[in-house]
C-alpha cells in the first residue's frame, strides 16, 4: 500500500485542479481548475475489470472532451451502460474509485455523469 | 414547559449570522417500501413511506458531502479559501478514524487554512455543526463556516428501520448576517440521556427501542425544543410560513407539527421522507433546502432536528431578499429527488454491501 501515491494526486483527482505551486520563478504554475463540464467523445463498457475495480463491474469508461479543450479518460457514473451516448453532456463528480481491501485507504477521484438540470 | 426548567437562555451570537449558501444531495437510486415489504412480510401490512434514496456503489458520505458543499458554494459564490471551518455531521462516516471533513475541505478547495472536524450525534450531527458555525461566525472567529449533515444510513435486513434508512443530506454555509439569504435569529437545544436508538462500535446495524422511540424520545425533544424556542422568540406557529422537523418516517413529523399548531401546508414543501426516506443527519437540513427553493423574502421558518440518544436543535430562521439571487445558481433539491432510478431488493443488497462474497 503506497498512500503517498494517491495523496500526491489529491488536487487532480478530487477537483481536476493542477497541484502546481506558484513561485517567483514559476509564476505560470498557478493552480488551474477545470470547470468539470464536457461531452462524451467515446466510451466502452468494462465487463472484465482490472484488479481493485471488480466491485463496480460492469462500468462505463469514457473519453470526455472537456469544455476547455483537453480530453480525459474517466468512468461514467449514475447511468446504465445502454443509456450512454456519444455527444452526451456530462459533468464532473468526485466519487469512490476503489478501496485498498477492507482495511486500506479509500481512493476518491473524478468521474463524469449526465448533467443534472439546475 | 413545566418539564424543563428554564435556566439557559436562547443561543444567539453577538453579531448577526445567517445562511449565505445551501446545497442538497440525493443519490439517484430508489427502493420502494413495497419492494422491502415484498421481501419480508409477503407484501402484507402498511409501509411508513413510499420509497427511500439509496447511494450508488461509488458513493459514500464523503462524495455526497462534496457535492452538497459544492452546491452551497455555487450559491454563495465566495472564495472557498475564506472558509474557516468544514464540519460534517454523520453516523455513516466511511472511516472509523480519518476525518471525512478533511477530504471534503480538500475537494472544495478550502485547505489548508481551515478548521475541520467530523460530528456525531445520531441524526442531529449536522444541526449541531450549524450551531457551532453560528458561534464561529457570530464571534468573529470565522467569516464563513460550512456545516454538512449527510448519511448513508444503515438498516438491518428485515428490521422496521430498513424501510426508511436512506442516503442524502445537505450543506449549509454560515456567514455574516448582512450577506445572508436566510437570517438565523436564534437557536435552542435540548438533550437528555434517552436510550431509544444506538449502534455499538464495530456493529454493522443499529438497534432501537421499538415503540420507545416515539413519546419519550422523538416527541419529547422535538416538541420541547420547538416550544421553548418559539416562546423565547415570542412567536407562535402562525408566525412562521414554513416548518421542518426531523423525518424518521412521514407520520412523526406530521404529528409533531399538528401538536405545535402547524398546518399541513406549512410543512408540505420540507416533508421529503415519503419520497427519499430518513436521511438521518441530513433529514431536516435537506428539508430546509427544499423550503428555501420555494420560499419568499420575509418568510419565517422553524427548523427542529432530532438525534437519538437524545436531543433536538431548534432554529428560528427568516428568508431575506438575497434568496432570489442565490437560489438558481445550483441544482434544486426537487431536481435531485426527481432524478430517480428504481432498484429491486437484489440490487439494493449489492449497492449497500449486504452481499458477502
Amino acid at each position: 500500500m503506497q498512500v503517498s501515491r494517491y495523496w500526491r494526486m489529491n488536487a487532480q483527482r478530487y477537483m481536476m485542479a493542477n497541484g502546481g505551486v506558484a513561485t517567483a520563478e514559476k509564476e505560470e504554475e498557478k493552480t488551474f481548475t477545470f470547470s468539470g463540464r464536457g461531452t462524451i467523445y467515446s466510451y466502452s463498457t468494462v465487463y472484465d475489470a482490472p484488479a481493485g475495480f471488480e466491485a463496480y463491474k460492469p462500468y462505463v469508461v469514457g473519453l470526455i472532451k472537456l469544455d476547455e479543450g483537453p480530453m480525459v479518460t474517466a468512468q461514467i457514473t449514475d447511468i446504465d451502460a445502454k443509456e450512454v451516448e456519444i455527444g452526451m453532456p456530462v459533468e464532473m463528480v468526485t466519487r469512490k474509485l476503489r478501496t485498498e481491501g477492507d482495511e486500506g485507504v479509500i481512493v476518491y477521484g473524478y468521474k463524469f455523469r449526465p448533467s443534472v438540470v439546475v | 414547559m413545566t418539564a424543563f426548567q428554564r435556566k439557559n437562555d436562547l443561543m444567539k451570537p453577538d453579531k448577526p449570522v445567517g445562511i449565505v449558501g445551501y446545497g442538497a444531495y440525493v443519490p439517484r437510486y430508489r427502493i420502494p417500501a413495497s419492494e422491502i415489504s415484498r421481501m419480508w412480510t409477503g407484501g402484507e401490512g402498511g409501509v411508513p413511506i413510499k420509497e427511500k434514496a439509496v447511494n450508488g456503489l461509488d458513493e459514500d458520505v464523503v462524495t455526497m458531502s462534496i457535492e452538497a458543499s459544492r452546491n452551497a458554494l455555487d450559491r454563495a459564490q465566495i472564495d472557498p479559501q475564506d472558509i474557516r471551518a468544514v464540519w460534517v455531521g454523520s453516523e455513516s462516516h466511511p472511516y472509523a478514524v480519518k476525518p471525512t471533513s478533511t477530504m471534503v475541505a480538500e475537494a472544495i478547495g478550502a485547505v489548508p487554512n481551515t478548521q475541520a472536524a467530523d460530528w456525531e450525534f445520531a441524526c442531529k450531527a449536522g444541526t449541531e455543526a450549524m450551531q457551532a458555525a453560528m458561534g464561529f461566525v457570530g464571534s468573529g472567529m470565522a467569516r464563513y463556516a460550512l456545516s454538512v449533515g449527510m448519511d448513508t444510513a444503515q438498516g438491518r435486513p428485515g428490521d422496521a428501520l430498513e424501510y426508511t434508512a436512506a442516503a442524502g443530506g445537505a450543506a449549509v454555509l454560515v456567514g455574516p448576517g448582512e450577506e445572508s439569504a436566510v437570517q438565523i435569529h436564534g437557536s435552542y437545544s435540548m438533550v437528555t440521556d434517552t436510550p431509544d436508538f444506538w449502534r455499538r462500535a464495530h456493529a454493522e446495524y443499529p438497534s432501537h427501542g421499538d415503540r420507545f422511540t416515539g413519546e419519550p424520545a422523538y416527541f419529547k425533544h422535538i416538541l420541547g425544543a420547538a416550544q421553548y424556542l418559539m416562546e423565547a422568540m415570542g412567536r407562535t406557529a402562525a408566525d412562521y410560513q414554513w416548518a421542518v422537523f426531523h423525518q424518521p418516517n412521514a407520520k412523526f413529523p406530521m404529528r409533531a407539527a399538528k401538536q405545535l399548531g402547524f398546518t399541513n401546508e406549512q410543512i408540505e414543501p420540507g416533508l421529503l421522507s415519503p419520497r427519499i426516506g430518513n436521511t438521518y443527519s441530513g433529514s431536516c437540513m435537506i428539508g430546509l433546502t427544499a423550503i428555501l427553493d420555494v420560499a419568499q423574502p420575509g418568510d419565517r421558518i422553524l427548523m427542529v432536528s432530532y438525534g437519538s440518544g437524545a436531543g433536538s436543535d431548534a432554529f428560528d430562521l427568516e428568508v431575506t431578499e438575497k434568496i432570489n439571487d442565490i437560489r438558481d445558481r445550483a441544482t434544486t433539491t426537487e431536481a435531485y429527488i426527481s432524478r430517480r432510478s428504481e432498484i429491486d431488493y437484489a440490487t439494493y443488497t449489492r449497492f449497500r454491501d449486504k452481499l458477502k462474497m
